[in-house]
């Protein structure tokens, strides 16, 4: 993991302004951001840990604790609210056993819940990684589950 | 130096013709985010595919949006000669047949057509342009989306791309701001500040240095408008704040984009380097020996940053934190404490084209008061999703009629959401509103940015009002007391009224909350969060009473409210909904009605969904005597 934070900072030079695209880095290489990276990012920028954790903790984007292989995202935007989508995210933590927020015990899956992935036109929306699943019903949550799955 | 334009204008065209061989068929497939989700990469390699194996040559090129999400993946085909011919809802499968009846052979296939553009069509197949979806539009902003390759800059400067730039580096900094003030151009991100204005107040400043930031973090729910014009022309928006930083007097700009737009950064970045190939962007643009240059920001996640001055916080690598109240206008004291101009991707987009057009082609457009044209994400209970561009001054009830085909499934209107979480609900009787900046405030809703979503009577208004504070609860920021608490404290009523748990009083005290934190917020966010409250309170206040008095939710929406019931008479005991229960709440055999056991049942609605519709035999009861008889396991009884 030490590695993978190195690779990912090796190319910023350390300036206070880098926080964010810092961050952004490490989660992309990592997955989400180790307490070894925050210590990593506030020593190279000579700020605080605190400073670092306060700046990334406020954004929804970061994550602190490991998370699954492959992310569901539900999206809950307007459209989505309105055309069943919050039904949707009940099947898929009925069919996972999981609550949104959470992952899967084996780690396969980790459940979210996003606000507009912006493709409105085929509400309800689930995302996993970048495959978009559209115009959804409860009953397909299955489905897109057994698509998705890491091992197959 | 417009002699210089003139030179890279003419090379853009020579190097687009010896590209583009009009003798050959064009395809022409939507890849914007809509697209791909639909599968339209998997077409793409269809008709390549297909293509090479019946040996035709064939442009094949990967466009923006051209808004018609609803009838995506769209191919569109012009043969030699012949006028651009769209097929809708293509699949790899169809896309298989549409090349092997149509470019192959002659076939047209009117059965997989969606229209045609232009003229001269056949005569079995609908013209689109004079059709109900785009009659009553008016493509500025999206003159290109969809109709341009995003990727090549030689497309947008052969539509008279870059030219707006070369005119104004000719102009005066004050002429240019003189000709927009003159336009009436109002800032497209939602609150229409004049952008003339605006500008100018950022000229006046003398600084050593300055910024222009363009703000892509479009977070509301329920809107992707500003995501389609970046992925669709991006030089659009490139050239725009090509501009605002020569008129301003800065050498440097700033996308600040959405990290969940990863197409539309790809797209920005390539523009981004072609323009600087080609001298419009970088050291000494034009030979006119003025510098500037763009980054790329990409946004963590936080609604609050659409606020300018807890972007510009974030830029600098803090929490976006709105500043303090009083604060410094961000055009005096913006990004690291230099004046900053920060307008929204629509608004930079169009400004290269009134300059070249000139301010009185713009205020020929739209209304007095809110001249030019206006973009929506269209989406919600409607027929015809989509993204649409339509006059200023249009009447609220054409969009949602005409372009958008009206209410899916024939059901009835209720209500339409502009604004986002900042908006209100407007109802029926305000659908012949004229849609501009200024109509839509005063009849409780406003502009937004952009987001248009209809409801229909199947959607509980009280539960979309806590929808929406919901998610600015969630987002606000903390730092002020009114909006951190206030929207708290109106979420829980909220919650108590969908739950069965509202009070006599609770209506008067959502407003009394509301106008308190409108008062008291520092920020855009919370001075705005109540107000998809107070517009359901001030048009749907019945449907908050039944909720309140009645336990009742008209619309059969919120959970609590409501029970699921079989009608024995109409149950044919075909087990569908016994199956699917994930709860096993539902008991019956073989020609025995099936009955749903209340102690067990979650309520989830699965059983509704899968009772087919010719038996219709599951039905959703609410009100206090139903919930009352459920719990005593006696509904039949009511």
């Amino acid at each position: 993991m030490q590695e993978q934070t190195s690779k990912a900072l090796s190319g910023f030079e350390g300036k206070p302004n880098e926080v964010i695209p810092m961050l952004q880095a490490v989660q992309n290489e990592v997955g989400y951001l180790p307490e070894e990276a925050i210590r990593e990012i506030a020593d190279m920028i000579s700020i605080p840990e605190s400073k670092v954790y306060g700046t990334a903790t406020f954004y929804s984007q970061f994550y602190f604790s490991p998370r699954g292989e492959r992310i569901v995202k539900v999206c809950l935007g307007t459209a989505c609210h309105v055309r069943g989508g919050m039904q949707v995210m009940e099947a898929l933590e009925r069919e996972m056993g999981i609550k949104a927020g959470e992952n899967t015990p084996d780690f396969k899956f980790s459940l979210e819940r996003v606000n507009c992935v912006g493709s409105c036109a085929l509400a309800p929306v689930v995302m996993v990684d970048d495959d978009v699943f559209g115009r959804l019903a409860p009953k397909q949550a299955k489905e897109v589950l057994e698509q998705s799955d890491p091992e197959v | 130096m417009i002699q210089k334009f003139d030179t890279i204008e003419k090379e853009a065209l020579e190097a687009l013709k010896e590209e583009q061989n009009n003798d050959i068929p064009q395809i022409y497939i939507g890849c914007a985010t809509c697209g791909n989700a639909t599968g339209a990469q998997s077409v793409v390699q269809t008709i390549q595919n297909k293509l090479e194996k019946e040996n035709i040559k064939a442009d094949i090129k990967e466009v923006g949006c051209i808004g018609m999400c609803f009838a995506e993946v769209l191919v569109d085909v012009i043969k030699p000669g012949r006028p651009r011919i769209s097929y809708q809802g293509v699949t790899p499968e169809l896309a298989e047949e549409i090349v092997e009846s149509y470019v192959v052979n002659d076939d047209h296939r009117p059965d997989l057509t969606l229209g045609y553009f232009g003229e001269g069509g056949p005569e079995d197949v609908e013209q689109i342009d004079t059709g109900d979806v785009f009659k009553n539009q008016q493509r500025v902003i999206l003159k290109n989306c969809g109709v341009i390759d995003p990727e090549n800059i030689n497309e947008y400067i052969a539509r008279g791309g870059y030219r707006g730039l070369a005119e104004a580096l000719e102009m005066k900094q004050e002429n240019i701001i003189g000709v927009l003030k003159d336009s009436g151009l109002r800032g497209r991100g939602g609150a229409g500040f004049p952008a003339g204005r605006k500008w100018e107040s950022c000229l006046k400043p003398q600084a050593d240095q300055k910024y222009v930031i363009c703000n892509a973090d479009e977070g509301d729910p329920g809107a992707f408008m500003d995501r389609s014009v970046l992925e669709g022309d991006p030089h659009s928006v490139i050239e725009g704040m090509i501009i605002a930083g020569y008129t301003i007097g800065s050498s440097k700009g700033y996308f600040y984009v959405r990290a969940e737009y990863p197409l539309a950064i790809k797209r920005l970045r390539k523009a981004i380097a072609q323009a600087k190939e080609k001298n419009l962007l970088g050291e000494d643009i034009l030979g006119t020996g003025f510098n500037f240059d763009l980054e790329i920001f990409q946004g963590a996640g936080a609604f609050v940053c659409g606020e300018s001055t807890a972007l510009v916080m974030s830029i600098e690598g803090n929490r976006g934190w709105p500043k303090p109240l009083p604060r410094p206008r961000t055009t005096e004291e913006g990004l690291w404490g230099k004046p900053t101009l920060l307008n929204n991707v629509k608004t930079f987009s169009v400004v290269p084209q009134i300059l070249s057009k000139g301010a009185d082609w713009f205020k020929s457009i739209g209304t007095e008061g809110s001249p030019g044209t206006a973009v929506f994400a269209l989406t919600g209970k409607i027929n015809r999703s989509g993204l649409i561009e339509v006059p200023m001054g249009i009447e609220l009830g054409k969009i949602i009629h005409e372009i958008g085909g009206g209410i899916l499934d024939d059901k009835k209107f209720k209500a339409v959401q502009t604004g986002g979480p900042s908006g209100g609900c407007l109802p029926e009787d305000k659908l012949h509103l004229s849609v501009d900046f200024d109509t839509l405030v005063q009849a409780g809703s406003m502009m937004g940015s952009g987001g248009m979503v209809v409801i229909d009577e199947s959607t509980c208004m009280v539960d979309v009002a806590r929808y929406f504070l919901d998610f600015t609860f969630e987002e606000s920021c903390g730092q002020c007391v009114p909006c951190r608490q206030g929207t708290q404290q109106m979420l829980e009523v909220l919650n108590d009224i969908c739950e069965g748990r509202g009070r006599e009083g609770d209506i008067e005290h959502l407003l009394e909350l509301g106008n308190s934190i409108i008062k008291g917020s520092i920020c855009g966010l919370g001075q705005t969060a109540p107000n998809p409250v107070l517009s359901t309170i001030q048009y749907f206040q019945g449907e908050y009473e039944a909720h309140i008095k009645d336990h009742a939710c008209p619309a059969l929406v919120c959970k609590n409210l409501i029970v699921f019931h079989i009608d024995e008479e109409k149950c044919t005991a075909c087990g569908r909904c016994r199956k699917a229960c994930p709860v096993e709440a539902i008991s019956g055999e073989k020609k025995v009605p099936h009955k749903i056991d209340q102690s067990k049942c979650t309520r989830c609605g699965i059983c509704f969904q899968e009772c087919p519709e010719r038996f219709s035999a599951v039905e959703r009861l609410t009100g206090k005597e139903n919930l009352a008889a459920a719990a005593r396991g006696r509904l039949t009884d009511v």
